[in-house]
């Protein structure tokens, strides 16, 4: 069951992956990366990290690929591109590239050894999550937090241009034309 | 392991049904109440006092012609209204409709399971259903749809921010995020009583999220047609008005549960008592939607972000002072 439930969410993940590359729609690229990102909650799941998995879903899936899709929409025509791709000369750096990261990578898991304790019936929970956040990792937690409130701060400052020398004239009406 | 896989399946099927009838009676109930008031009678042709109006309903959109606008995109299309209803159906798998019972010899719960994450779950598929919004506003390849889907996803992103927010008042009162949990911390006392400012914010918020009037911006008439819906016919607007409709159950479902006690209640069995809960909302929402005018978009926007957040904030920093 589980190795079924992985092998579903492992391909599915990297189905995504290559449509988020091979995509001619920017959209279907936003697309595709939301089934990256859903699929990474399924192994999450896998894994016994529940808690983990729905913030996956709430925090990448929920918020920022909308807020990509949004970007998409305001900015992107809805027409077909017909220009050649700006990436075209890439890939021949690209694959030798992604096979090395590729070999590092599962040298670096086969290294590992194989896990053999039990875990503990709470592991995974929202309650052990906070207790561990709360707890062992309460420092880079508080340090994450300060990073993203700088992030919002910095947003706001660049989002919020300097006033207008001059208030434009009001309609006859008293309300803005649009 | 079999047994539990049948129990499953037959408590989903039930569920389905279950809901999708209330659906379709619930937007009989809306029109027969728009109509009384608006002093009109509202539908009473199909069958005694309009009854059997939901059935005709169905049969004529299912035989409609299955069409798709020019240059749109058709699997987005198509997947919009599906992701859409599925996300909406999806959260009763999650929500208590009452405690263990004895039926056939076996005990039941009367919900489909109670998970350790049952409140992010909900708020998880509300975040993925804005999907079906922007994707059925983008794909329709028409400047109403688009912008209608755009207004709608901008909408429920902001007012999810304050639901969630009231909704952890909530959290820290009954100290889970387990539906069933919290349903059973209010034997002595619903949560309605002890976090009013949370539930007044959760009440704004749960009418936005559903895009119901007085907050129905995405389908404006006067300014969009009818919104992200305006290319959508036969079926595939039927799954749209599906998903909005058992959004409105669901946000009854929720309050119920979070706020009014769940399935507590004197003489009446516990189902009977979380029913009469969930429709008193759903009147409630349709009383409010035949009363107020439409608010503009800075007005809902400002109300979103400079009103109900910063409150729903101020009510958990007290509410975590108290209960510390």
């Amino acid at each position: 069951m589980e190795v079924l439930l992985f092998a579903v969410g492992a391909a599915l993940s990297v189905a995504g992956g290559l449509g988020v590359v091979a995509a001619r729609q920017p959209v279907h690229s936003a697309l595709s990366l939301l089934l990256v990102l859903g699929s990474l909650a399924v192994l999450y799941l896998t894994l016994a990290a529940e808690f983990l998995a729905v913030l996956q879903v709430i925090v990448y899936a929920g918020a920022i690929v909308v807020l990509f899709l949004f970007v998409i929409m305001l900015l992107h025509a809805r027409t077909p591109e017909s220009r050649p791709s700006p990436l075209g000369g890439q890939w021949s750096l690209a694959v030798p590239l992604g096979a090395a990261l590729w070999a590092g990578l599962s040298y670096a898991v086969l290294q590992l050894p194989a896990a053999t304790h039990e875990l503990p019936p709470e592991f995974g929970s929202t309650e052990a999550v906070g207790r561990e956040l709360f707890s062992r990792f309460l420092l880079p937690f508080e340090v994450a937090s300060l990073l993203l409130l700088v992030g919002i701060v910095a947003a706001v400052v660049l989002g919020s241009s300097p006033a207008p020398p001059s208030v434009p004239p009001r309609s006859a009406s008293g309300r803005e034309e649009a | 392991m079999t047994a539990v896989v049948v129990e499953a399946v037959v408590k989903s099927a039930v569920l389905l049904a279950v809901l999708l009838t209330a659906t379709a009676y619930e937007v009989l109930l809306e029109r027969k109440l728009l109509g009384r008031f608006q002093v009109r009678y509202g539908p009473n042709r199909v069958g005694p006092w309009g009854l059997l109006q939901p059935l005709a309903d169905g049969i004529k959109l299912l035989t409609k012609e299955d069409f798709a606008p020019a240059g749109a995109d058709r699997v987005v299309y198509v997947t919009a209204p599906v992701l859409l209803m599925t996300t909406a159906l999806f959260v009763y798998a999650v929500i208590p409709f009452g405690p263990e019972v004895e039926l056939f010899g076996r005990r039941v719960s009367l919900y489909l399971a109670d998970v350790n994450t049952a409140l992010l779950l909900v708020l998880g598929a509300s975040s993925i259903g804005v999907y079906g919004l922007i994707l059925g506003g983008w794909s329709s390849n028409s400047k109403y749809s688009l912008l209608g889907g755009l207004r709608s996803s901008a909408q429920v992103i902001s007012y999810e921010l304050s639901l969630a927010l009231a909704v952890l008042a909530v959290v820290l009162e009954a100290g889970s995020l387990s539906l069933v949990r919290i349903v059973q911390a209010q034997e002595s006392g619903w949560f309605v009583v002890r976090q009013p400012v949370a539930f007044l914010v959760f009440f704004l918020s749960a009418l936005a999220e559903t895009n119901r009037a007085p907050f129905d911006l995405p389908e404006a008439e006067q300014e969009l047609v009818a919104g992200y819906q305006t290319e959508y016919g036969g079926f595939k607007f039927v799954m749209f008005y599906i998903a909005e409709y058992v959004a409105m159950i669901t946000q009854g479902a929720l309050a119920a549960t979070l706020f009014l006690g769940g399935w507590h209640g004197p003489v009446l069995p516990p189902v009977v008592w979380f029913g009469v809960k969930v429709l008193a909302f759903v009147v409630v929402l349709i009383w409010i939607r035949a009363t107020v005018p439409r608010v503009r978009y800075d007005q809902l926007m400002g109300l979103g972000w400079k009103v109900l957040i910063p409150v729903a904030l101020a009510n958990l920093l007290v509410s975590a002072v108290l209960l510390l």
